[in-house]
C-alpha cells in the first residue's frame, strides 16, 4: 500500500509484511513453539492446545489439495484411538470445505444441534484448561436467556443506532409479570386460567399458565418501551443514553419499595416475588404424549432418553433454546425488511432518512419496542425458571453488562453478538469462579498461593476485556459489514475523485 | 397563471434565528414542468428556504402549498411522502449501505410491507420487495450508476451524488429539489448533469427545483430562475431577464462595480 502509514499497529504491521516471507514463517513458528513451552509448564493441556491452534493457523496457509490431504491424514490418524474426535474433526472439516453458501445456514445449523444435544454430553467433557469443566445446564440456561436479552438490545442498539442504557427496565418488566400472574403474590383474588400442572389445583392468588404469560410479558414489555420511548426518543445520542439510564435506575428502586405503593403490596419490596409457578403441560397432554411433554417442569422428569436421565435444567433449557429461535428468525427476518432498512438508515443519518419519507419517530418506537419485547420474554422465562424476581437482579451493572455482550460481539451482527453473549454469561455464572480456582491452585508467587476471590472483580474484568476489545477490535469479534467500515473510517480514505470518471 | 399550474407555492414565507432574519416574506411558485434555479450570493438563505419546503425548518410566517394542500410545519417524512424528493448541499449518502440499498430506503414511504408481514414474509412481502429491488436497479442504470452492491462510501465522487438523485427519484416525486448538485463537479461532469436534468424534465416528466452556483448550469437548462439576496427575493424571471437585471448584478458584484459599469455604458 502506497503512501504513508498511519498509527503505530499500521507502521509495525506494514514494516512486518515488508520482510521475507522465510524470516516472517521462522519468527511465527518460534513465537508459536515458545508460547507452547511456556504455557505447558502452566498446564499441560494448555500447551497442547496452543499447538493445535497453530497448526490449525498453518492449515490455512496451504492450497485446497495439501490440506486436504492433512486433513485426511489427521481424521484417519484418530480414528482408531479417539473415533469420536475424529468424527467432530471431519465434521468441522467439513462444515468449512463447504462453499460459503451452504455454510451461512450450515455452521449455526451445526451449533444449534450442538447445544440441543449438550445435556448428553456435557458431563463426559473433558477439563478445558484454566478454565475447567464445561459449564453445566442451568448455567446453559442461563446463557441463552442473556443471549436472548443480547439479540433483543442488539436491534435497538446495533440497528438503530440507539444507545439504550437502561435495558435492565425492560428484562424487569417482563419478569414482573410472570411474577404477578403465576405466584401467590395477590392472594385475595383466585385466578386460574389454564395453569396446568400446578399442585394443589386450588392455590390461592393469580395462575395463568406460563405459555401465555410468555407472550403477554414480551406484549407488556413492548407497550411499556413505546410509552418510555415516546417522550424519550426525540433525544439523540448521549441525551437518550443519559435520559434511558434513568428509567432503568427508576424501575429498580419501584420494584424495591413497592410493598406498599398506596397501602398496595405490588412487588413485595426488596424480598421479592418467590415461589413462582413453572411451566408444564399437565397430567393430560403429558400422558397423550407418552410422557415427552412434562407435566410440571419442576419435578419432571422421570424419562430417560437415550440413555441419559432427563433433568428439570434439561427441559428448561431447551425451551430457552426455542425461544431463542424464535428470537433470532425474529432478529434476522426484521434486519432484512423494509423497516430493518430504515433502522440502518436512521443509525447513519437522521436528517436524509427523515427526507427519504422515514417517519423518525415511529421507526425509532418500532425499534424500541421490538428490543423490549424480547427483554421482557428473556426477564419472564428467567423468572420462571429461577421461581423467583429480586429488585436486586435488575440492577444498571445488568444494563451495562449486556451491553457489553454486544460490544465485545460485534454490533449489528446477530451472530457475533451471541458469541459475546454467551462468552460473557457463561465467565459470570461459572467461568471466573473456575478460572480463580484454577490460578490459587496453580500459581505460585514465592511459595504462597494468590487466594484472589476473582468474582469479586468481574466487573473490572469485564470493564478490561471492552477497553482490550475497542483498543484492538473496535468492531467487536465478528463484526457486521457496516459497523466494521464505520469504525475504520480513519484508515481508508475516501475517494474523492475516481480517474476513470474524469470527463 | 392559475394556481393549478403551480405545483410548488410559497407565500410570505420567513423565518428568524434569534434576531436574524434569515428569509424574509418571500413568495414564490415552481410552474408544473419547469426546470426552476435558485441562485443567490452565499448565505442567501437559500438552503434555508430549501429546509422549510422540505419540512426540516417550520417556517416563522407564511404558508407552503404543495399540489393544492396547505403542508406548512408538516414534518420531513410527511412532505416526501406527499410527493417532494430532495438531495443535499454536502452528500448526506448512507454510506455504509449498498447504493442499491440507498435508493430502497428512498422507496420506504412507498412500501407498505409492516413489522409482522415482513417477520412472517408473507406472499404480499416477498412480490413487493422483488419489485422493489428490481425498480432500484432501474434507477440505478438510470443514473448510469453499474455497481449495486457497492458501498456507497466506496462510490467516486460524482457516482455519489447522482446516487443521491437516484435515491430521492425513489420516493416517486413530483417535484424534485435538487441542493447544489455540481458542486465539486469539473465542468465536463456538470455538462452531463445539466443533461440528466433535462431528461429528468422531459422523459420523467418532473417538475425541478435547484440551487446552484454554476451559472452555465443554470443559464442552460433553467426555464425560470429566481434570486434571493439577503434572504429576500430580489428578481425573478427567464434566464435572459435575471441576467440583465440591475439588483442581480449589484447583489454579485457590488454596488460600486455597478456604478462603475454604468459610467463605462456597459449597464
Amino acid at each position: 500500500m502506497p503512501g504513508e502509514e498511519i498509527g503505530l499497529r499500521n507502521q509495525l504491521r506494514a514494516r512486518w509484511r515488508a520482510q521475507p516471507q522465510e524470516r516472517r514463517w521462522a519468527v511465527t513458528v518460534t513465537l508459536q513453539v515458545l508460547l507452547a513451552i511456556l504455557f505447558f509448564f502452566m498446564d499441560h493441556a494448555l500447551g497442547y492446545a496452543t499447538l493445535v491452534i497453530a497448526a490449525l493457523l498453518w492449515l490455512r496457509k496451504l492450497s485446497d489439495l495439501q490440506r486436504l490431504v492433512v486433513e485426511l491424514v489427521l481424521v484417519a490418524a484418530l480414528a482408531y484411538p479417539q473415533p469420536s474426535l475424529a468424527i467432530a474433526l471431519a465434521i468441522v472439516f467439513a462444515v468449512f470445505w463447504m462453499p460459503s453458501s451452504y455454510r451461512r445456514w450450515l455452521l449455526p445449523l451445526a451449533a444449534l444441534l450442538t447445544a440441543v444435544a449438550y445435556p448428553f454430553f456435557f458431563d463426559r467433557m473433558f477439563t478445558i484448561p484454566v478454565f475447567g469443566p464445561f459449564p453445566d445446564i442451568a448455567t446453559g440456561v442461563y446463557m441463552v436467556v442473556f443471549i436472548m436479552m443480547a439479540v433483543g438490545l442488539n436491534m435497538v442498539v446495533g440497528y438503530a443506532g440507539l444507545l439504550d442504557l437502561g435495558y435492565v427496565a425492560f428484562y424487569a418488566t417482563g419478569a414482573y409479570t410472570t411474577a404477578w400472574f403465576a405466584s401467590l403474590q395477590f392472594p385475595h383474588r383466585t385466578i386460574h386460567f389454564g395453569a396446568i400442572g400446578l399442585f394443589p389445583s386450588n392455590l390461592p392468588g393469580i395462575h395463568i399458565t406460563i405459555w401465555l404469560l410468555l407472550p403477554l410479558a414480551g406484549i407488556f414489555t413492548a407497550l411499556c418501551g413505546i410509552l418510555i420511548g415516546l417522550p424519550t426518543l426525540r433525544l439523540r445520542g448521549d441525551y437518550l443514553a443519559i435520559v434511558t439510564l434513568g428509567f432503568g435506575e427508576i424501575l429498580p428502586q419501584v420494584a424495591k419499595n413497592g410493598q406498599s405503593l398506596f397501602g398496595f403490596n405490588l412487588t413485595n419490596g426488596p424480598n421479592g416475588i418467590t415461589p413462582l409457578d413453572s411451566p408444564g403441560f399437565g397430567n393430560h397432554l403429558s400422558s397423550w404424549t407418552g410422557g415427552f411433554l412434562p407435566s410440571n417442569y419442576l419435578t419432571c422428569c422421570k424419562a430417560h432418553l437415550l440413555g441419559h436421565a432427563v433433568t428439570s435444567a434439561d427441559v428448561f433449557f431447551w425451551t430457552a433454546l426455542l425461544l431463542l429461535i424464535f428470537t433470532v428468525f425474529c432478529s434476522i427476518r426484521l434486519r432484512d425488511s423494509r423497516l430493518g432498512r430504515a433502522w440502518v438508515a436512521i443509525r447513519e443519518d437522521e436528517t436524509a432518512a427523515a427526507a427519504m419519507g422515514i417517519p423518525l419517530m415511529r421507526t425509532k418506537t418500532w425499534a424500541y419496542a421490538s428490543g423490549a419485547f424480547f427483554g421482557g420474554l428473556a426477564g419472564a422465562y428467567y423468572a420462571a425458571f429461577k421461581s423467583a424476581t429480586f429488585p436486586g437482579d435488575f440492577f444498571f451493572n445488568i444494563s451495562v453488562f449486556i451491553l457489553c455482550m454486544v460490544i465485545l460481539g460485534g454490533m449489528g451482527n446477530i451472530w457475533g453478538v451471541m458469541i459475546g453473549a454467551a462468552f460473557l454469561a457463561y465467565l459470570n455464572q461459572e467461568g471466573l469462579a473456575n478460572t480463580g480456582a484454577w490460578i490459587n491452585t496453580n500459581i505460585h508467587f514465592f511459595g504462597h498461593h494468590p487466594n484472589i476471590d476473582v468474582p469479586l472483580y468481574a466487573s473490572g474484568i469485564y470493564g478490561a476485556i471492552i477497553l482490550i476489545v475497542m483498543l484492538f477490535r473496535p468492531e467487536g469479534l465478528l463484526p457486521s459489514r457496516r459497523v466494521a467500515a464505520e469504525l475504520h473510517e480513519g484508515v481508508h480514505d475516501e475517494p474523492l475523485y475516481d480517474a476513470t470518471h474524469a470527463g | 397563471m392559475t394556481d393549478n399550474d403551480n405545483v410548488l407555492v410559497a407565500a410570505g414565507l420567513r423565518k428568524e434565528f434569534g434576531g436574524l432574519v434569515a428569509v424574509n416574506n418571500v413568495d414564490f411558485a415552481v410552474p408544473r414542468g419547469k426546470v426552476v434555479s435558485l441562485i443567490g450570493p452565499n448565505g442567501a438563505g437559500k438552503t434555508t428556504f430549501f429546509n422549510m419546503l422540505t419540512g426540516v425548518y417550520k417556517p416563522t410566517a407564511g404558508t407552503v402549498t404543495f399540489l393544492g394542500e396547505d403542508v406548512t410545519g408538516k414534518p420531513p417524512h410527511a412532505i416526501t411522502a406527499r410527493g417532494v424528493g430532495r438531495t443535499f448541499q454536502n452528500i448526506r449518502l448512507f454510506q455504509n449501505m449498498t447504493a442499491l440499498e440507498n435508493v430502497l430506503v428512498g422507496m420506504h414511504a412507498r412500501l407498505k410491507a409492516n413489522m409482522f408481514a415482513s417477520i412472517l414474509r408473507t406472499p404480499g412481502v416477498k412480490r413487493e420487495e422483488t419489485q422493489a429491488r428490481e425498480r432500484a436497479r432501474e434507477l440505478l442504470s438510470f443514473c448510469s450508476l453499474t455497481r449495486p452492491d457497492e458501498a456507497a462510501r466506496n462510490l467516486p465522487y460524482g457516482d455519489q451524488r447522482r446516487l443521491e438523485v437516484a435515491r430521492a427519484l425513489a420516493t416517486e416525486p413530483t417535484l424534485l429539489l435538487l441542493d447544489e448538485p455540481t458542486a465539486g463537479m469539473n465542468p465536463g461532469e456538470s455538462a452531463d448533469f445539466t443533461g440528466f436534468v433535462g431528461r429528468l424534465r422531459d422523459e420523467q416528466k418532473l417538475t425541478v427545483l435547484m440551487i446552484e452556483h454554476d451559472m452555465r448550469v443554470v443559464m442552460g437548462i433553467s426555464d425560470r430562475v429566481s434570486v434571493l439576496d439577503y434572504g429576500e427575493k430580489i428578481a425573478e424571471g427567464t434566464p435572459r431577464e435575471v441576467q440583465q437585471h440591475e439588483r442581480v448584478i449589484e447583489a454579485y458584484l457590488g454596488k460600486a462595480a455597478v456604478e462603475d459599469m454604468k459610467r463605462q455604458g456597459l449597464a
